[in-house]
């Protein structure tokens, strides 16, 4: 029993390591445009495909550094072509445009690929397990969760040293201020959305080991994504990484006792948040943008 | 929406009606079916009703589709395993939906802006969660399929499994909903809606309980999206998980755009072009999802005011 529970303990971490990732990119994306990111499940899967298709050339360990980058890439100009004309309108339009690319994105990349799954190899090394008592430490989750750990390690090294890093929390606070002490807003947002969509290309890739490739594999991983959103509290990073972890564990733990409440319990823990937090665990009151 | 005396308006009126009541007539030759027409109406119905948030509010409603598979599933269940009967399925779907709407609104009702909108999109999928895996009640993946019934009122038989009949039934319904819309709109309560939308710390410094009046609308908004859900599930009689899904949800809203935001009818047309380009674009390329996200772009990109938005700037 005990072994069951750690089992899915992990596995909850495992999972809320993904989600994590994925409300990371789209906490960055929402503080500083005012986008809910629709899409993100789309890059996610644009993320994994372009793995794929990269790994006869580079191997696992060059789609694994590359395919984020490209991933960003697309993303850098979809918003400098599509979203940045919005900024300027109401949020409902951004809202809509990155939902009908969601559509989009699909869509093409089940035209590309084919509608039917693939597989995606992980270097054999990875794929043992670490140990016979704790037979579910495999190599490839615990490299998932060291490298999702990294990666945020980074993200908050970013943040807190870099100067890109401090104008983004800059304009998470007050981005009109930024705009007018010189700082080019719109190469701002422009590369923060780029930092945003690298996360759910890293997810992506990541995923794509676990689960195996579809052209819908984002479609599970975006609303608990939302969720951690929500549950960490809007503008706040760290709680949008807690909020991840905390719903993944959650979900691990419940589906020990009840296989089938699993995603139903991250929705009782967001409408629980809501009613007695209704801004967030980390968020404040008078913080989120009107 | 203008005022009542306005002639242009009334012969707008006089016209839409007229075209609706004449569906079968004109339906066949056109190239369409009835059901078709009977699906626009209770679509629209279903993007009026988020309009009523998002157009007429100003909040992003973006979970609409819970509540109208919530009225389908409903109806369903009670048809086929409780009571046999048209009128009380369509009852319990609308109930059903609008208690539905009602709690959930109420967690919503102090949230605002994008935080707001995350939350509707977020809650829209616990619901789809629930029917996709409660197999064992809602048949899960496969859907749940049934049989609507005539109505036997005693001195008269309804034959409701009849499409032509069906379809005056739906329309009877959306004239009824539409006209509560329009009074709602009118009332001291709607009026308050749209000051609420175009100044809300003003309307609050008025005295006006705005979380309240946020639930409250948002709870009406469910009421007829349930309506419009119970008619839907029993006119395919069939519903699935998917009626649940988000992107549903965000069609809804796509259609108000489309039609025009601050118009009253727009949703409906919104909603004819919509669900007639959609029929169309899925029997002809299985790349109709593509086309839709390519019409989502567009629209945003160019007609962010709806084609009613467009004919206002043509006429002043």
């Amino acid at each position: 029993m005990t072994q069951l529970v750690l089992l899915n303990i992990f596995n909850g971490l495992v999972i809320g390591a993904f989600y994590a990732l994925m409300a990371l990119g789209l906490s960055l994306i929402i503080n500083l445009t005012n986008v809910i990111n629709f899409a993100h499940g789309g890059f996610l899967a644009l993320g994994a495909y372009l793995a794929y298709t990269l790994q006869p050339y580079l191997g696992f360990w060059g789609a694994l550094i590359i395919s984020p980058f490209l991933t960003a890439l697309i993303g850098i100009v979809v918003e400098r072509v599509l979203i940045r004309p919005l900024y300027v309108r109401d949020p409902l339009y951004g809202l809509l445009l990155t939902f009908g690319l969601a559509y989009v994105i699909q869509d093409s990349v089940r035209m590309i690929w084919g509608a039917q799954g693939l597989p995606f190899k992980v270097p054999g090394g990875l794929q043992s397990s670490l140990s016979s008592t704790l037979f579910f430490l495999t190599g490839y989750r615990v490299f998932m969760v060291a490298l999702v750990a990294i990666a945020v390690v980074a993200l908050f090294v970013i943040l807190k040293k870099t100067r890109l890093g401090m104008r983004i929390r800059a304009g998470t606070l007050d981005l009109e201020m930024v705009s007018a002490l010189g700082v080019d807003v719109r190469i701002l947002r422009n590369l923060n959305f780029g930092l945003g969509i690298f996360f759910a290309g890293l997810a992506g890739v990541l995923a794509a080991g676990m689960l195996g490739l579809t052209p819908t594999i984002g479609d599970q991983l975006i609303m608990p994504s939302f969720v951690a959103v929500i549950v960490g509290g809007l503008g706040s990073l760290v709680g949008t990484l807690f909020g991840g972890l905390l719903i993944g564990v959650a979900a691990g733990v419940v589906t020990v006792f009840f296989p089938s409440a699993s995603e139903a319990t991250i929705y009782v823990m967001m409408a629980l948040v809501l009613l007695f937090r209704p801004y967030g665990l980390f968020g404040e009151e008078g913080g989120t943008k009107l | 929406m203008s005022s009542r005396t306005n002639p242009g308006n009334l012969a707008f009126l006089i016209l839409l009606w007229a075209v609706l009541l004449t569906v079968p007539l004109w339906i066949a030759p056109v190239g369409g079916y009835i059901d078709l027409a009977s699906r626009v109406l209770l679509i629209g119905l279903a993007a009026m009703a988020t309009n009523l948030l998002v157009g007429h509010s100003g909040v992003m409603a973006f979970g609409h589709a819970a509540y109208f598979g919530l009225g389908a599933y409903a109806t369903g269940l009670v048809i086929k395993h409780l009571v046999p009967s048209t009128p009380v399925g369509l009852i319990a779907g609308i109930v059903v939906g609008t208690a539905g709407g009602a709690l959930i609104g109420y967690l919503l009702s102090r949230l605002r802006g994008i935080y707001f909108a995350l939350a509707t999109i977020a809650f829209g999928q616990v619901f789809y969660f629930i029917a996709f895996r409660w197999n064992a009640v809602t048949g899960g993946d496969n859907g749940l399929t049934f049989q609507r019934l005539a109505i036997d009122l005693g001195f008269a038989n309804i034959n409701l499994t009849s499409n032509v009949v069906y379809y005056y039934f739906v329309l009877a319904v959306f004239a009824v909903c539409a006209v509560l819309m329009a009074i709602l709109l009118r009332s001291p309560f709607g009026h308050t809606l749209l000051a609420m939308r175009e100044n809300e710390r003003r309307t609050k410094f008025l005295g006006i309980p705005v979380n309240r009046h946020l639930w409250i609308a948002y709870t009406l908004s469910c009421f007829f999206v349930a309506t419009a859900g119970a008619l839907y599930g029993m006119l395919n009689n069939f519903v699935s998980p998917h009626e649940l899904h988000w992107t549903q949800s965000g069609d809804f809203v796509l259609m108000a755009v489309i039609g025009g935001m601050r118009s009253f009818w727009g949703p409906l047309l919104g909603a004819a072009i919509f669900v007639i380009a959609q029929d169309s674009l899925s029997s002809i390329t299985d790349d109709w999802m593509f086309y839709i996200g390519v019409i989502f772009v567009l629209v945003v990109l160019f007609l962010p005011r709806g084609i009613a938005g467009l004919m206002q700037r043509k006429i002043s």
